[in-house]
């Protein structure tokens, strides 16, 4: 599954690479405006890293010139247009960063335990908010940056071999432009015993004039038998406008083990567009809960491949959505070989005039027996507005496999409703009530306590609601 | 307590009460009985604010109030309490959640303060110990996967807890077995008080055997034909709801 045909020649060389001058006769009138900013980018942080790295970025961009952004003739991308983004004249975020107190950075992470941390600003790795306490040998909690120049050859055998650039317009323009983002390798055999926060905090303050677009690029290996916990967050300071095009590869080596949380807190005005590929070797289990709150047109595409036997994933996601909000949601499972696992649970609650997408792809090779997939989406309507989109696929080519799917669109029950109201409970508490344990499906099937709570935390903010499902234990009043 | 003069109620266009006069005074208890299909489930639920009815005539005061003009909420934080017939299973919210955010709102309702999760988890272990519910039920998700019976001491359990003042049972009694049954009815006895009114919608006569009404009506087509004190229950046990039908007629 490399973009390359090839290992790519590792090597340390500053040879100069030249931009090949058909690329710019390939711009089209929207990739154009980026020509300036790349050709500015080159000469700056570009000049960064070995030949291979910036081969690889102009290749991405020559891509993106005449690729340009996907549009809604391409089926996977038919209920979602891109055009804000698209005319959007972007900045690309500087390094200068804006003024930011340690105070902020406190209120804005999800978490407030002592958990090993990433801080980042439009992008940036901010060393100064970040902390990381475990330490042994080979581990690594840093940096793309960094590792561009004192990690080079580890990073090349990982970097953009799962998502390939020209996967679409916006993998192109992500890996035109890689330059900093998160670097986690946990070395054979460890566990990450305190869960890992990446913290992507966003503002258009402070920093140019005009809206700013950060490309985070993040790289996790988790080695053979290792286990980690990894919160991935995306807050913002203000409410302005400004767009993260975020590309994560993910990869699992034999018998490894992630829980993934994924936090998508943007501000109301921002575009948020994430492609998170995962690659899974034999007996390997990847739990993930993907969650969206903000952002006023999100696209997130989750692709997994179980590339050997064995091989588990647990995808779960929730959508809360209100006002002009569109959230896409894509997910792929590649089920290539026997014996894989794949469950998922997406759901999603739509207030307001928001839409929202589920487009959830699974496909059974000829070779994958003994394969168990499923797959279930539901979507709760709290306005006569709101429209949900579900797009369940199957494709299956072996015979002795278990897959089920199943999709969903109502309204809350009326009859719930009314034996809430009987006992007392008023109509807006009574909706916050059956809104709140909707969602706590998704959150209840997160296995690790701390995450969970994470999730319930987030719950009860927005449904001013303790505790549902786990009873009285922390409820009071 | 209760008045009902001259109520009319429809469902989707067919009229199922066709005049029904009651008046329930503190501290009664009311047995309303009456065949399939009589109207006797409809006017539990007339009472307790289900959106599904209209109503074309009549009016129900309750404590001196219009009580259909009141939201089902409202009616229920004015003391009204419906055990359902068929209680509704709510997955994803605890049993213990559901019946502190009731009681609370019912509490602030009141002007009173809101009872913290200490002190209303004491008061919920009493009241579960009186319906025989296991503990355990206080943090499962409300009425799911609960038995029949189960789920009929659940609404008694509720009940308990937020002690109405017109407390109404529809068929509450149906389907339990008589170890349930008895539990149910201690459960009735215990709220029993000068100040509280009991309205007992049942199709059978034996939980009467356990909760001694000091009225007994009998609802058929939509109006009530036959009123008396607790051996009127005996009598339709024994002659059956044609014996009424007939008397009715002549």
């Amino acid at each position: 599954m490399n973009g390359f045909g090839s290992p790519r020649p590792v090597d340390g060389g500053d040879d100069v690479v030249t931009m090949n001058p058909e690329i710019l006769d390939k711009k089209t009138k929207e990739t154009g405006k980026y020509v300036p900013l790349f050709e500015a980018f080159e000469k700056t942080e570009g000049k960064r890293g070995a030949a291979w790295i910036r081969k690889l970025r102009q290749n991405a961009f020559a891509h993106f010139c005449h690729s340009g952004f996907p549009t809604q003739r391409e089926e996977d991308w038919r209920y979602t247009s891109v055009g804000p983004i698209e005319r959007t004249p972007f900045h690309l975020a500087s390094e200068t960063l804006p003024h930011i107190t340690v105070q902020a950075v406190e209120r804005l992470r999800p978490c407030t335990l002592n958990w090993n941390r990433l801080v980042f600003v439009n992008g940036f790795f901010c060393r100064e908010f970040s902390h990381v306490s475990d330490a042994f040998e080979d581990l690594n909690i840093g940096s793309v940056r960094e590792a561009i120049v004192s990690k080079s050859n580890q990073l090349a055998s990982y970097l953009a071999q799962y998502v390939r650039y020209d996967q679409n317009g916006f993998t192109a323009l992500n890996t035109a432009f890689i330059q900093d983002g998160a670097f986690v390798y946990v070395p054979e055999g460890k566990v990450l015993e305190r869960p890992l926060e990446l913290v992507f905090i966003s503002t258009s303050r402070e920093t140019v004039s005009g809206t700013v677009l950060a490309q985070p690029r993040n790289l996790i290996v988790v080695g053979p038998s290792s286990r980690a916990t990894i919160v991935e967050s995306y807050v913002s300071i203000d409410q302005e406008t400004y767009c993260n095009n975020v590309v994560t590869e993910i990869i699992l080596e034999e018998s490894a083990s992630l829980e993934y949380l994924r936090l998508q807190k943007e501000s109301g005005r921002a575009y948020h567009v994430s492609t998170t590929k995962v690659n899974q070797a034999k007996d390997s289990v990847f739990s993930s809960t993907c969650v969206d709150l903000g952002g006023i047109l999100v696209r997130n595409d989750l692709h997994v491949d179980l590339q050997e036997e064995g091989a588990k994933c647990f995808l779960n996601g929730l959508y809360l959505t209100s006002n002009e909000q569109h959230v896409d949601n894509h997910t792929l499972i590649n089920h290539p070989r026997p014996k894989g696992t794949s469950q998922q649970l997406y759901k999603g609650i739509l207030d307001g005039r928001s839409t929202a997408v589920f487009s959830g792809k699974i496909f059974v090779h000829q070779d994958a027996q003994k394969t168990d997939a499923h797959q279930t989406n539901k979507n709760l309507l709290l306005s006569e507005e709101a429209t949900a989109d579900t797009k369940p696929q199957l494709e299956i080519y072996a015979d002795d496999v278990k897959c089920t799917h199943g999709a969903a669109v109502g309204q809350l029950d009326k009859d719930s409703l009314f034996y809430l109201k009987s006992r007392g409970i008023g109509e807006n508490e009574a909706r916050n009530i059956l809104s709140y344990a909707f969602a706590n499906e998704v959150a209840q099937r997160i296995k690790i306590p701390s995450i969970r709570a994470q999730l319930n935390d987030l719950l009860t903010e927005r449904y001013g609601h303790r505790s549902a499902g786990e009873g009285v234990h922390h409820g009071s009043a | 307590m209760l008045e009902i003069r001259h109520l009319h109620v429809s469902i989707e266009g067919n009229e199922i009460l066709k005049g029904i006069d009651l008046t329930v005074r503190k501290g009664e208890v009311h047995a309303i009985m009456g065949p399939n299909g009589s109207g006797k489930s409809t006017l539990a639920r007339v009472l307790a604010g289900h959106p599904s009815y209209q109503v074309t005539q009549g009016e129900v005061r309750y404590q001196d109030k219009d009580l259909l003009t009141l939201a089902p909420e409202v009616r229920a934080r004015e003391g009204v309490f419906q055990a359902f017939q068929y209680p509704v299973e709510i997955p994803g919210v605890s049993n213990a959640y559901f019946l502190k955010a009731a009681l609370n709102e019912q509490r602030a309702f009141r002007g009173q303060e809101e009872l913290d999760a200490v002190d209303f988890l004491e008061t919920l272990k009493q009241k579960m110990k009186l319906v025989e519910m296991d503990s355990s039920f206080a943090n499962r998700p409300v009425n799911e996967g609960f038995s029949g019976g189960e789920k009929k001491r659940n609404e008694i359990l509720q009940m308990l807890v937020l002690e109405p003042k017109l407390a109404i049972l529809d068929e509450t009694d149906s389907g339990l077995d008589i170890d349930a049954l008895k539990v149910v009815a201690s459960g009735v006895n215990r709220l029993r008080s000068p100040d509280r009114a009991i309205l007992i919608v049942t199709h059978y006569q034996r939980l009467l055997n356990y909760i001694t009404p000091d009225f007994v009506h009998v609802l058929v087509d939509g109006r009530i034909v036959l009123s008396g004190d607790k051996q009127l229950a005996f009598q339709l046990e024994e002659k059956g709801y044609e014996w009424v039908r007939e008397s009715a007629a002549s």
